[in-house]
């Protein structure tokens, strides 16, 4: 009997529960001796190791063969700050957990069904989350007495009995992946440095993945080394062909392809990061601007000005600052230029930039603001999740400074929240905060290809001549001059004749722009910046009810969307009543909110901080929001959220 | 054009702006917004002489931006009847260099201060500077804080005695020049508010650099710090005390260029040398052009902080190094040119697909 057959207990969706593994026959074995095949709905995958050992490189070839092959699956990469932070420690554990299945799946899952530990520290770190039962492959070169020491083992736990629960297959991955290069002249410690490949092309043999992907892909990223390229291609086949022959692995497993979880359509692997930067792409294309992005190297938002710096063909103007400061002030001068402007950030950086994002509601002009959030305060924790910058940007600035705020809830959805926070953005001349996270940024999952002509038209209008006439009869320009709808200001670029105007942070006078200190119009002016935002439009908040007679609404917003969908599923599956709602757009709330909280009896708000949006709610709508918090630097797991629904329902 | 401008370089700095229609005067460079300044504030003299040197360029005036930061000079571009931003305190150079470098046909002009450039603003205005974006910077420096009435400022003399230093202030000075010269400047130059033609042609010269150019402007704060540089207006305390550099031409002031500068060959440090028939074949003739900074460098150091004696104006260096907005656009062109021009459809679909029939 193998961990993964699905228990109640550690399933993430009900859906799963249905899922006993079958047998489906058998591989005849060259000896003759024939291995089973068993097929399974989903699998938890965590590859552990020292962060040098190259875990994120695995469970990324991991994904992408799942994707190929048409799996639905969602990916949970954790690593410390450090770089190379001290070998066979805790703190430098890297881990990377994928979960795939054959229908709908929403988290990178609570526990994993197969462990790889590819050290000592590697296994005592993740341990304590792999339930009874499930399968751990085990790298035994590296449980030495030194390795073991540095961790704390004084006996192995490989034979103190210590694992007794679980099914454990003791590999020696790093000896028999030197084996397997013996021919290729590498030293010792060249040859040791496939062992992740080797891992890979074991877990790629119990699970059925298809190989040539990961073939071509080491092909290419050594293709400078030719060598090292076909040693990490043997290393990936040797271990493929050791689970195939090895007694211990008398067991293979199927996850069919999800075909009827996913609508018609091409699809493709997306991380959040990634979805993100195509979601710029996309706004600056559909706006016909070109894209300015200021930005200064920050965890977990780097990747954005990576991949944009890479797209130089689009016109995307990518600008690396001396600063935080400099890098929004850069974007906000290409803005006041005629640019879809951008700076990408995080916490720290947005703290930085807030006197700036201040100066761009004064101006009126449009500036995305993306806080790929971490832990905090401070440094915090540089490359964990969190949702604490809610209020930050909601209200971190002077005076009265509203910025409307979008945040995406799956990695997939980082590519339309960028469209729509560039919506907004351009239509109402207004900074935007587009509030993604380290663990959508981070995170993956299948995205169905969008036809580009499906894609929201976003052009504007700049302004090109006079737009008041003086009580003389004169045609003058006045640059803050409002669309009566939208309350947005003329746009008006350098380059264009007769426009020549100056703006500035100083409070200025309704209309003209001139500085103004009335009292009254300062008022007035404070007033209209409010109302401008308040009147953005967003869509109503749709709520997912299906019995229409639930008393409890869960309401979430940002990427806690795939943990709580998981537990509303569950607990939906055990009989209960439970309604959600899923808020993409934190300022303004949507029009019909107010009246969608006062229809239920009882509110639960799980966020991954101290109760930011259940502040906001209960402050505006007076109603008495419970929040679930959590701040360990990681998603909510589906069970637990599961548990505090189940409890405030029986409250 | 004068003899000073090269033809070339001229046309190189301001070829892709527009030019005029019209032939303009300096009444269409001023707006309509009352001048707020204090009375007898060096400012005046300093947009008088901008907004009177502008049509001499000869650009549509559309395509002129001024960026300021805050304090008293950062007004500036209210006053300038171009397009104009007064943005937050120091971040005028960070701005104008996002403005500049998305729009090449822009002529983008920074206005700040010795507190807003050299304090609150530093770093910002050394990236400019190494990086070269084609930005002109015009650093009033009046050597105290006006618009917070009276703070000693990065460029006070030690010991300034001001409202928040009763008892005289501990900080050494940035000379500005040097600090410029120091973050790989390629065009800096010094001047003075009340000399109206020096200030123009350094102007000039200025708008004709490709690249990041630092003016730094002596200001007279007539409520602050009156006659700050007074030994360099006054007539007769001028002559010993100024240094007009030009290029090409011995370094000597002084009446009847009695004084000059050479170069001590034992510490290859400059010094001030009465005129001799001995020594003047070793009198150090300017060159503005020259790459290394070195000699640039040990000129800034001429001028004693106290008393200002000594003190070079004109342009200290100016030579040509790539210009980062060229840059940028050259590898947007380039990206094209390789990659042809981006196709959002295959970019979104990557390499990698599956597709799922219904």
């Amino acid at each position: 009997m193998t961990s993964q057959v699905s228990s109640p207990a550690e399933q993430a969706e009900p859906a799963e529960q249905q899922g006993a593994p079958a047998s489906v026959g058998g591989q005849r074995q060259p000896d003759g001796e024939a291995k089973e095949i068993r097929r399974l709905d989903r699998v938890i995958i965590r590859f552990a190791g020292d962060s040098g050992d190259g875990m994120q490189l695995t469970g990324d070839r991991f994904t992408s063969e799942t994707a190929s092959f048409g799996n639905d699956l969602s990916t949970l990469p954790n690593f410390p700050a450090e770089i190379r932070a001290p070998a066979g420690t805790l703190p430098g554990v890297s881990s990377f957990q994928l979960h795939f299945a054959d229908h709908d799946i929403l988290t990178p899952g609570d526990a994993p069904n197969v462990l790889v530990a590819m050290n000592p520290a590697a296994l005592k770190a993740n341990l304590p989350d792999v339930p009874p039962g499930a399968e751990i492959i085990v790298n035994t070169d590296e449980f030495t007495k030194r390795p073991m020491a540095k961790v704390g083992y004084d006996t192995s736990p490989l034979e103190d009995g210590s694992l007794d629960a679980y099914r454990v297959h003791p590999v020696p991955l790093t000896s028999l992946t030197i084996e397997a290069l013996k021919d290729f002249g590498l030293s010792r410690k060249e040859a040791e440095r496939s062992k992740n490949m080797f891992a890979l092309g074991l877990l790629s043999w119990m699970y059925h993945r298809p190989t040539e992907g990961t073939e071509a892909f080491l092909r290419k990223k050594f293709a400078k080394k030719p060598q090292i390229a076909e040693a990490n291609v043997t290393a990936f086949r040797a271990g493929w062909n050791f689970g195939e022959t090895t007694e211990d692995f008398a067991v293979s497993y199927e996850v069919a392809p999800a075909s009827a979880a996913f609508p018609p359509g091409t699809y493709r692997n997306i991380s959040g990061n990634l979805a993100l930067s195509y979601g710029l792409i996309a706004a600056s294309r559909q706006a016909d601007l070109p894209l300015y992005l200021g930005s200064y190297p920050i965890t977990p938002a780097s990747d954005i000005l990576h991949e944009l710096s890479r797209h130089k063909n689009f016109g995307v103007r990518t600008f690396q600052a001396e600063d935080e400061i400099a890098g929004i002030g850069a974007a906000l001068g290409a803005a006041f230029g005629g640019s879809l402007a951008v700076t990408t950030t995080s916490g720290p950086g947005v703290a930085l930039k807030s006197e700036t994002i201040g100066l761009a509601v004064s101006l009126e002009l449009p500036l995305l603001v993306v806080d790929i959030q971490r832990g905090g305060p401070s440094t915090g924790l540089p490359t964990k999740t969190e949702q604490a910058d809610l209020l930050q940007a909601m209200y971190g600035r002077n005076g009265e400074a509203p910025v409307p705020i979008v945040a995406p809830c799956t990695p997939a959805d980082c590519f339309d929240a960028a469209l729509e926070a560039a919506r907004i953005a351009l239509t109402y001349r207004t900074p935007v905060f587009l509030l993604s996270d380290g663990y959508l940024a981070n995170g993956s999952e299948p995205w169905r290809i969008p036809e580009v002509d499906e894609l929201p038209d976003l052009r504007v209008q700049f302004a090109t001549g006079p737009n008041h006439t003086l009580d003389d009869g004169t045609e003058v320009f006045w640059p803050y001059k409002r669309d009566p709808q939208t309350l947005a200001r003329p746009w008006a670029v350098p380059g264009t004749p007769g426009l020549e105007h100056r703006i500035g942070g100083i409070e200025k006078q309704d209309g003209t722009g001139n500085i103004s200190y009335d009292p009254a119009n300062h008022d007035h002016m404070v007033r209209t910046r409010q109302a401008k935002v308040d009147g953005v439009q967003v869509p109503e908040l749709t709520v997912d009810d299906p019995s229409g007679d639930a008393e409890l609404l869960v309401l979430g917003w940002g990427s806690t969307y795939g943990p709580i969908t998981a537990a509303v599923r569950r607990t939906r599956a055990a009989g209960h009543r439970v309604a959600q709602a899923h808020l993409r757009h934190l300022n303004p709330f949507p029009a019909n909110l107010g009246e969608i909280l006062t229809r239920y009896r009882k509110v639960v708000v799980p966020e991954m901080n101290l109760g930011q949006l259940a502040t906001l709610i209960r402050a505006r709508y007076l109603v008495d929001a419970r929040s679930y918090t959590q701040v360990r630097g990681l998603p909510f797991k589906a069970e637990q959220l599961a548990d505090v629904l189940k409890e405030a329902i029986d409250d | 054009m004068t003899e000073t401008l090269e033809g070339s370089t001229t046309i190189e700095a301001l070829s892709l702006v527009p030019k005029a229609e019209a032939k303009q005067s300096m009444k269409d460079f001023k707006s309509d917004q009352e001048v707020r300044w204090c009375p007898g504030c060096g400012d005046y003299a300093i947009l008088a002489a901008v907004q009177g040197f502008m049509p001499e360029l000869g650009l549509a005036k559309e395509n002129i931006v001024f960026v300021s930061g805050i304090g008293c000079s950062s007004r500036f571009p209210y006053y300038m009847n171009t397009y104009g931003m007064h943005s937050i305190h120091g971040r005028a150079p960070a701005i104008a260099t996002g403005l500049a470098s998305s729009r090449r046909d822009l002529s983008v002009w920074v206005v700040t201060g010795d507190g807003d450039a050299l304090s609150i603003g530093g770093n910002h205005l050394i990236h400019a500077l190494r990086r070269n974006v084609n930005l002109k910077i015009l650093l009033f420096n009046n050597r105290i804080y006006g618009l917070t009435k009276g703070q000693y400022s990065p460029t006070s003399e030690v010991g300034k005695v001001t409202k928040s230093t009763p008892m005289g202030s501990l900080d050494a000075p940035f000379n500005p020049v040097s600090l410029a010269l120091g973050a790989e400047a390629s065009f800096v130059a010094r001047t003075v508010d009340s000399d109206r033609k020096h200030l123009t042609e350094v102007l000039r010269q200025a708008a004709a650099h490709p690249g990041t150019a630092l003016v730094e402007i002596y200001q007279n704060c007539n409520i602050f710090n009156d006659g700050a540089f007074e030994v360099l207006k006054d007539k007769d305390q001028a002559q010993e005390a100024v240094i007009r550099l030009e290029h090409g031409r011995p370094i000597r002031f002084g009446a009847d260029g009695a004084k000059g500068v050479v170069r001590d060959p034992d510490t290859g440090d400059l010094a001030v040398v009465t005129v001799t028939p001995e020594n003047e074949d070793r009198i150090l003739v300017h060159n503005a052009h020259q790459s290394s900074p070195t000699t640039a460098f040990a000129l800034s150091r001429l001028a004693d902080p106290h008393t200002l004696h000594h003190t070079p104006i004109g342009v200290f260096r100016n030579v040509e190094r790539p210009v980062y907005d060229t840059q940028m656009s050259e590898q947007l062109d380039a990206a094209v040119e390789q990659r042809g021009k981006g196709d959002l459809g295959a970019l979104l679909a990557g390499n990698d697909t599956w597709t799922v029939v219904g």
